[in-house]
């Protein structure tokens, strides 16, 4: 009936049925207070069921921080354990409880934490940045968005029901294989990240065609906005990296569930293609993180120096290239695979190739400075320690390139360094900048700038006390996933140093909390009026914040770079109001219900409960037969409701 | 303050009216739908270089010499072009409005897709029967995976050609039902391609 689900799956060991209570508290914490406010309803019809980017978007950044605490408390988890477990004494986490939770930190990291921190930040700008009321294909967006949550939701029971992954966050065979992980965890993980995939793959297609087909009338590819072309080049990097994912895990599904061969250590199999494929997905998805950032700062850059971004042409260039050889460089993840030097060289030399775009992007804004009139404000903060720890991370990233070299440090910490360099230093800074400098567009009120800062020094001397030594102990010998180690080794202070700075950023982290909750609370007396709080030079700081649902009242026109400077500056004449009746899709439920069954399905899949894979699977098509059947659904504004709705914003401002 | 920095270049031929904005639901469409068929183009790349790369790998048991018949595959192989073919001819009764026709041209289009499925189960079961099945070797793994998720696509593309015979037949062909026979036309045709390097890369190749 169930499957092998029995009682064993909800007994744990006792850090764990900590986070499960407190999860499940929180979770009945919430359904308790939608109850007594009675906002149901509201829940429903606002956002579950919405296909408005803008509530997508946000949707997407709420499930990703909270997906981001999750794995930030991992992190916190096994840093405190590599204080404590050295010589006799062995911490406070079991050995195999420790794999299950560094399997969790990546996993939820990259997936659920990054990705939807890129997919939340495109939902909200693109749209508005490309001057369109819409994305392509409201109804995909909307379901990527619940595949995505429904793999974090099947992340998060993971640790309530069952155990999670032991096999690391790439999960390579043999290891979990049907052979040596015969338990639900690799199965966990394989239907997580399927799930979670799928949604991605959509949400990629939805982009590129909303960039490519809806930009408003003059905006040619080479008058879009930077942050509008990182995330181009991101998409292109999704459609091409996602599927080889999907055809990875599906293989290996293979292999586990109907006794193929494909990665396993007899009857011919080859682990090693399993390595190969998931890196050729691996590699591109790490610029598919940084890219969005790159786009991140040349919007923030260039504002808060007043000044044009310097080298548009060669910014767009760097991008393009980075996208390219970032599908030739996978096998440098293995060099220690045993191919031959010729294959070795080629890989390690196109490696050291990504350093030059990369570094024409960092001079660029260096020049952007250079003469400009540069406001020292949170968002540049983060550029700035973006800038250091970026280059710190890209030279040793360089060092990791030859391959003799990696040879000596291969799966050691100090790869952990450079990698957590360039994922915190570069993509999650790059994030914490935009957040700031999107937040009052999105919202309509500012986040404090003086919590803001003390974060930002919390935030950059614990990441250089959590990251610099691991340098130090990675040619010390240190190798990655370590739950135990002798005192002799004379690695211990500099873990606590390690443990030091995992503490301060955690104290970063609660000052965002509480600078994020304050502001809320405070937000009467910090709204943003103007809806150009900044001096913006791009569309979306020429509508108020929030935006109208419609986005723009009458859609833009542009003929150059850097739209609303020109306007400002009277070098563009300003758009007529001159209101059209808007089309914008009806909302459905159908995403969310697609989601819920997928959820559904990857469960009873883990737990063979086969009956419950079927329902829910042929659920999920009759939901897509039954949306592919309908009409075409809109709701339609009519001039005359936007001439009002304009109206009546223009009075709110002035009174 | 120092003064910003703004070039304006004023250009008469500013193109304003493209791209079209917003109401394009059929070029948009047809756009995605292409992105979605490359997304699917990678996942069988894929899944032919782990043939590649497996097919020689027959721990001990049977190769492809030994197993494959050139006259059934070619004949799938004809059943699946006449099938785009009748889907095609489909296509341009749509394209004259002629809603019995298109009906009936993918009912054939959808017998001939049957039968290919139906000849490639019996296959399956065949090669299973003799003790050749996926759990043989990582040779027929990745044969199976490759053929089977061929012929998934074929079974998904056999339900979407059913539900879009009852849209036509209840609704004629509309701009609504005409866009969703275009991109099911564009998949259909898709996975006769697919077969092509099929039938080239595992049967021709695997039995010279």
């Amino acid at each position: 009936m169930f499957g092998r689900l029995n009682l064993d799956a909800f007994k744990h060991e006792s850090s764990q049925n900590i986070a499960v209570i407190g999860m499940v508290l929180g979770g009945i914490a919430i359904i308790g207070i939608l109850f007594y406010l009675k906002r149901w309803k509201w829940l429903w019809n606002e956002w579950l069921t919405t296909v408005d980017p803008k509530r997508i978007g946000v949707m997407y950044i709420i499930v990703a921080l909270l997906m981001f605490f999750k794995g930030f408390a991992d992190a916190l988890m096994m840093r405190l354990q590599q204080a404590l477990s050295v010589g006799d004494a062995h911490g406070f986490i079991s050995p195999g409880h420790f794999q299950e939770v560094f399997s969790a930190h990546g996993t939820t990291m990259i997936f659920f934490a990054g990705m939807g921190i890129v997919f939340g930040l495109l939902n909200l700008i693109v749209p508005l940045q490309i001057g369109a009321r819409d994305v392509a294909y409201p109804f995909l967006n909307a379901l990527g968005f619940w595949l995505f949550a429904s793999g974090a939701v099947l992340g998060l029971v993971s640790l309530a029901i069952g155990k999670f992954s032991t096999a690391g966050w790439l999960a390579y065979p043999p290891l979990s294989g049907i052979e040596y992980s015969p338990d639900e965890g690799v199965d966990y993980w394989i239907w997580l990240v399927q799930i979670a995939g799928v949604g991605s793959t959509i949400s990629g297609i939805n982009f590129l065609v909303t960039i490519l087909k809806m930009r408003c009338p003059g905006m040619t590819l080479m008058k879009m906005p930077i942050f509008v072309w990182s995330a181009l080049c991101a998409m292109v990097l999704v459609i091409f990296a996602f599927p080889i994912l999907t055809a990875t895990l599906y293989m290996l599904a293979l292999d586990r569930y109907l006794g193929m061969h494909f990665f396993t250590a007899g009857f011919g199999g080859n682990p090693m293609m399993y390595i190969n494929l998931i890196w050729a997905w691996g590699h591109p998805e790490v610029y598919i993180l940084i890219l969005p950032a790159f786009g991140i700062f040349s919007e923030v850059v260039p504002t808060f120096s007043e000044k044009r971004l310097f080298g548009y042409v060669s910014m767009v260039w760097a991008l393009i290239i980075i996208t390219i050889l970032s599908f030739i460089v996978w096998l440098h993840h293995f060099f220690t695979m045993g191919a031959s030097p010729n294959v070795n060289a080629f890989f390690g030399v196109m490696t050291m190739l990504i350093a030059i775009p990369t570094g024409v992007k960092i001079f660029n804004w260096l020049f952007t400075k250079f003469q400009g009139h540069v406001h020292f404000t949170s968002p540049m903060l983060w550029f700035f320690a973006f800038v250091l720890n970026f280059s710190v991370g890209g030279m040793t990233g360089i060092l990791l390139s030859s391959p003799p070299v990696d040879y000596q440090v291969h799966n050691s910490l100090f790869l952990i360094a450079h990698f957590h360099g360039m994922v915190i230093g570069g993509f999650l800074f790059g994030f914490f900048s935009g957040f700031t400098y999107w937040f009052p567009k999105i919202t309509g009120f500012f986040l404090s700038e003086n919590l803001n800062r003390y974060a930002f020094w919390c935030w950059f001397t614990g990441f250089l006390l959590a990251f610099m030594p691991l340098y130090m102990l990675g040619f010390m010998g240190a190798t990655r996933r370590l739950d135990h180690y002798e005192a002799s080794t004379g690695w211990h202070p500099l873990f606590l140093t390690v443990g030091l700075g995992a503490a301060i950023i955690l104290c970063g982290v609660c000052i965002q909390i509480y600078g994020l909750f304050m502001s809320i609370k405070d937000r009467k007396n910090n709204l943003d009026l103007t809806g150009d709080p900044w001096n913006g030079r791009t569309l979306e700081w020429s509508i108020p914040s929030p935006p109208p649902i419609y986005n723009f009242a009458i859609t833009p026109t542009v003929d150059q770079l850097d739209p609303l400077w020109a306007i400002k500056r009277g070098l563009a004449p300003k758009p007529e109001k001159d209101y059209e009746d808007i089309h914008l899709p009806k909302n459905t439920p159908m995403g969310l219900c697609i989601g819920m069954l997928s959820l559904i399905f990857g469960f009873a899949m883990t737990w063979y409960i086969i009956w419950l894979a079927i329902i829910s699977f042929t659920a999920i098509i009759v939901c897509l037969i039954i949306r592919l059947s309908g009409e075409d659904e809109h709701d339609v504004i009519t001039a005359a409701q936007v001439k009002e709705m304009e109206a009546a914003r223009l009075r709110s401002q002035t009174t | 303050m120092k003064p910003l920095i703004v070039h304006h270049t004023p250009d008469p031929y500013a193109d304003t009216h493209s791209p079209d904005t917003h109401q394009d639901t059929f070029s948009k469409t047809v756009l995605g739908f292409w992105m979605y068929l490359m997304t699917d183009c990678i996942l069988f790349a894929a899944l032919f270089t782990t043939y590649a790369v497996l097919h020689n790998n027959t721990f001990g048991g049977p190769s492809s010499r030994e197993l494959f018949s050139l006259s059934t595959s070619f004949t799938e192989t004809m059943i699946l072009l006449f099938s785009s073919v009748t889907c095609g001819l489909g296509m341009l009764s749509a394209l004259r409005n002629d809603k019995n026709r298109v009906v009936a041209w993918f009912s054939v289009a959808f017998l001939l897709g049957a039968s290919f499925v139906a000849i490639e189960l019996n296959e399956f079961t065949h090669l299973v029967h003799e003790g050749n099945s996926w759990r043989r070797s990582a040779f027929l793994s990745s044969f199976f995976t490759l053929v089977g998720t061929h012929g998934l696509h074929v079974s998904i593309g056999l339900l979407w050609m059913f539900v879009m015979m009852i849209q036509v037949y209840l609704l004629g062909v509309t701009a609504i039902t005409f866009r969703r026979l275009a991109v099911f036309s564009m998949f259909w045709h898709f996975l006769d391609l697919v077969w092509i390097f099929i039938f080239t890369f595992v049967y021709l190749m695997g039995v010279i």
